[in-house]
């Protein structure tokens, strides 16, 4: 059993760092020859692909309590605060590379963006909550606030919401990923709902 | 305040070695049929000694014309599709010729001009290319426009076979894509048709056979592919103002001073921008043009009319 949730947990580390792996690779070509993997404004490139992948590795930590009753694997469930903490990584990563390449740390500049671009407040909003969900995500902060643990970290609930927002507002055309994402965020509420309202009868 | 006076740059000063050989090959050989090439007194108005040209590659690959698709490197990969031999223009409204017009013949025997213009986009980022174009004014005279024409109206071709971001069911862009100038700014000597870029024939993904350029106002005021010139008395609406009125205006004047609600549009990304320079630079009123087209706008309210 042990084995098989090391065997679990190093799959799902994996695939949690091959995006990282492939932004490293498609950095290395880009210095050795600008223009060649992330195009004409890499900056651009690298933001919203840190954007992107914060989004599914969300909706993949808010996927893993559904998941763990069809599959019936308690070893995914032991993933889920690797799987969170991951997200709030790539959600750190995404405004430090906003920070870098729009506002090239100009602090000043972002406390306007934050207070003048809704899309920005409703991005920081979300990052606020995962950050609160981070501190607290170890046994000790478990402990110490027992069962309003649980609802605290009901927050994820907002920061999805939020992120999704920030995403639709941010989308000019070309809706694909989003309906997909938004789809996919809408049919994890269903789940928790159904499984809520089943307890109650 | 101390202001200087920048000082005129002669072409060959600011476009790099390679593209100038290439452009001269270019008039040598006559690629683009029918006309030489002449370097207009407009060739390079308003464009400073830090204003380097985009490089080829990145021009004719990192485009908005969602006609394609909505990713920057989809025109690219999907404009070869586009046939743009025969090309038929319809021109209506307000003038004494309309009709269908083949476009070879409308073009046949205007002067073709380098016109090097910085180009800024709604997006914050921004190059600087060289056109070959055409006077916007010589192409509209043509068809005698009578006095009730107040502006113009150009829209794009609708063909979902090779457009296949027509084909989508996830955009909300009701197609034709519809953009428009008043006549005062269409006839402003600034205002071009491009037929070409660097010296050759226009590639699909840049707006095949022609485009419209309006150096001064935001890109998408620079419609792309055109197959419609109608004459209006009243100001047409525009494609991203349907979309989005309150981000989009008719006018579209490059201004730093006003944003867009949900980014600011006091600075811009030149590309190519890199790793370690994110080549930010601010973005000046009117795109840097406020001397030759400010006048247009004399007494309107810009941060009203944007």
């Amino acid at each position: 059993m042990v084995a098989l949730n090391k065997f679990v947990k190093a799959i799902v580390f994996a695939c949690l760092v091959a995006p990282l792996c492939w932004l490293g690779w498609q950095i290395s070509l880009e210095l050795q020859q600008p223009g060649s993997a992330l195009g004409a404004d890499p900056g651009e490139a690298i933001v919203h692909y840190l954007g992107e992948w914060s989004i599914r590795i969300l909706l993949f930590a808010f996927s893993i309590t559904p998941l763990r009753r069809l599959l019936k694997s308690r070893e995914l469930a032991r993933t889920r605060r690797m799987v969170g903490l991951f997200a709030f990584s790539y959600v750190v990563m995404h405004l430090l590379a906003y920070l870098f390449f729009y506002l090239e740390f100009d602090w000043s500049g972002m406390w306007v963006e934050i207070l003048e671009r809704p899309y920005i407040t409703v991005g920081m909003s979300a990052l606020a909550c995962l950050l609160l969900m981070a501190v607290t995500s170890t046994r000790g902060w478990q402990r110490r606030l027992g069962r309003n643990w649980r609802l605290l970290h009901r927050l994820i609930y907002a920061a999805i919401t939020l992120a999704l927002i920030h995403l639709w507002w941010l989308t000019k055309d070309g809706f694909e990923d989003l309906v997909v994402y938004t789809l996919w965020f809408m049919v994890l509420l269903w789940f928790r709902w159904r499984s809520v309202s089943q307890q109650l009868h | 305040m101390l202001t200087r006076k920048v000082p005129k740059i002669r072409s060959s000063e600011i476009t790099s070695e390679s593209i100038y050989l290439t452009r001269r090959k270019f008039v040598q050989q006559g690629v683009i049929a029918g006309a030489g090439l002449s370097f207009g007194s407009h060739a390079n108005a308003g464009l400073q000694s830090n204003d380097d040209i985009t490089p080829e590659r990145i021009v004719t690959s990192y485009n908005n014309f969602y006609e394609f698709g909505t990713d920057k490197s989809d025109p690219a990969k999907n404009a070869h599709q586009l046939t743009t031999d025969p090309w038929t223009v319809n021109v209506s409204g307000e003038a004494k010729k309309t009709g269908k017009f083949a476009f070879e013949d409308i073009v046949a025997g205007l002067d073709r001009q380098e016109r090097i213009y910085r180009f800024r986009c709604v997006e914050a980022w921004s190059m600087v290319v060289p056109w070959v174009g055409i006077s916007l004014k010589e192409i509209l005279q043509q068809f005698e426009p009578n006095g009730n024409a107040k502006y113009v109206e150009f829209k794009t071709l609708v063909r979902p076979s090779e457009m296949p971001g027509q084909r989508g069911i996830f955009s909300s862009i009701d197609w034709p894509y519809v953009e428009g100038l008043r006549m005062d700014e269409a006839y402003h000597p600034l205002s071009i048709m491009a037929v070409g870029l660097f010296g050759k024939e226009l590639p699909n993904q840049n707006g095949a056979p022609w485009r419209l350029i309006v150096p001064w106002k935001y890109g998408f005021k620079s419609v792309k592919s055109i197959v419609s010139i109608r004459f209006t008395k009243r100001q047409p609406r525009n494609t991203w103002n349907l979309l989005a009125p309150n981000e989009y205006g008719f006018y579209a004047n490059v201004n730093p001073a006003v944003s867009h609600p949900r980014w600011s549009q006091a600075s811009e990304r030149r590309l190519p921008s890199s790793l370690f320079n994110p080549n930010r630079r601010p973005t000046l009123p009117f795109n840097g043009y406020a001397d030759e087209v400010a006048s247009l706008y004399s007494g309107m309210n810009l941060a009203k009319n944007f």
